[in-house]
């Protein structure tokens, strides 16, 4: 597709490209390389501070074990606060590393200059504004909350769907379908929106206006982050929630 | 402004906005891995790390604790030696003096008395030495007299 119509040639920074991809051919099969390339940026960054930080665990936290003490902390709260203290130990890797995917992604997409990595067609951004990682992210929820639902209590995990009475039935099972998909519209939703909002201003007014959407963009990163990870573990606390009868 | 938008429903020629692909479960597998890798390599030595600082400092609050119980026992215990020995030493105080003033009045009466005693025998002493004395001088007298009377009147 075209860059939008009255992108000037001055601005080259400035351009718009939506829905385009720098595609790679697997087999027969074809992927989004600005994804992976960009995912893979953060992924590296994350494991660099994660090994960085945990080189020389002490009893005394020096320098970025500090930093990551306080990450383990903020991720187990959030999961014994959702999952319940019996269940979250299980859940908590999966629930850290969907926030701490999710947040580095959004960052990464709103602070790395990105723009400056010209590809042949298509453009770097968060990993988080398209909507193959979205609806990867939401499916791995929906595979996660049916296997902590199943392994936990076995075949009784269906009760759920008839508890409180069996009207409920139809509702569930819809739930089923709106979960994923709501959780992978919003994050998309939001992050793309909030790319292309800085986009737009960046094309119009380069200089500060920008600014406020900028920080209000990085504010949303992060709750969006928080909130895709408290859903996820809301889902899997709801799975391996035991009715006391 | 449209051109996107008309994109993003049309999905044009190849791409779009909704455009899934193999993406999507090479995406999904990348998380899985990097949960497993993350989980070896952050979640659980942090987690042990973390608990094992709160274990140790709960278990140096229980010892802290149980020291400061100790010491709070042991102080009660020797405020209360403390007070019995002041009592005791007050008691003894309190004796001691009262035995000092027993013996000083005894004592006091005793030299009184051996006092009184040496005085009454003085005087007694002195009455005798003065009625021999006056005796005596009567006696004197009277001889003197006697002679007075002889030596004045001749004897016939």
């Amino acid at each position: 597709m075209v860059p939008m119509p009255f992108a000037m040639p001055l601005l080259p920074l400035a351009e718009l490209e939506v829905g385009q991809h720098f595609y790679w051919n697997l087999g027969n099969l074809k992927i989004h390389g600005q994804v992976f390339l960009s995912s893979w940026v953060v992924i590296g960054a994350l494991l660099a501070v994660v090994v960085i930080g945990t080189r020389r665990l002490q009893r005394e936290p020096a320098g970025v074990q500090n930093l990551l003490e306080f990450l383990w902390d903020y991720i187990r709260s959030l999961a014994r606060e959702q999952i319940g203290e019996k269940a979250y130990r299980d859940w908590l890797p999966f629930i850290g590393t969907l926030f701490l995917f999710i947040f580095v992604s959004n960052w990464g997409g709103a602070l790395i200059p990105w723009k400056l990595i010209h590809l042949p067609s298509g453009e770097l951004g968060a990993p988080t504004a398209d909507i193959n990682t979205t609806i990867a992210l939401a499916l791995l929820v929906s595979l996660a909350y049916f296997y902590a639902g199943l392994s936990r209590k076995g075949f009784r995990y269906f009760e759920y769907y008839v508890e409180p009475t069996p009207i409920m039935l139809p509702f569930k099972i819809v739930e089923d379908f709106t979960k994923p998909l709501s959780l992978s519209f919003r994050l998309f939703g939001n992050i793309l929106a909030d790319e292309l909002v800085v986009a737009v201003l960046a094309f119009l007014v380069p200089l500060i206006v920008p600014l406020p959407a900028m920080f209000l963009g990085l504010f949303t990163s992060a709750i969006q982050a928080l909130i895709f990870a408290t859903l996820a573990a809301y889902y899997i606390g709801e799975a391996v929630h035991e009715e006391h009868h | 402004m449209t051109s996107w938008l008309l994109l993003a429903e049309a999905g044009a020629q190849e791409g779009g906005l909704f455009d899934l692909d193999a993406t999507l479960p090479l995406m999904a597998l990348q998380v899985v891995l990097l949960t497993f890798i993350l989980n070896a390599l952050f979640f659980r030595p942090v987690g042990k790390a973390v608990e094992d600082r709160e274990g140790y400092i709960n278990t140096s609050r229980a010892e802290a604790k149980s020291k400061l119980a100790q010491a709070e026992r042991l102080e009660a215990d020797l405020k209360a030696q403390l007070k019995d020995a002041r009592q005791e030493a007050q008691t003894l105080v309190v004796n001691a003096e009262q035995e000092m003033d027993r013996l000083y009045r005894a004592a006091l009466a005793e030299a009184t008395a051996a006092a009184n005693a040496s005085r009454e025998a003085a005087r007694r002493e002195i009455d005798a030495e003065r009625s021999k004395a006056v005796a005596e001088l009567d006696q004197q007298a009277s001889l003197l007299s006697d002679q007075i009377v002889s030596r004045l009147l001749p004897t016939p």
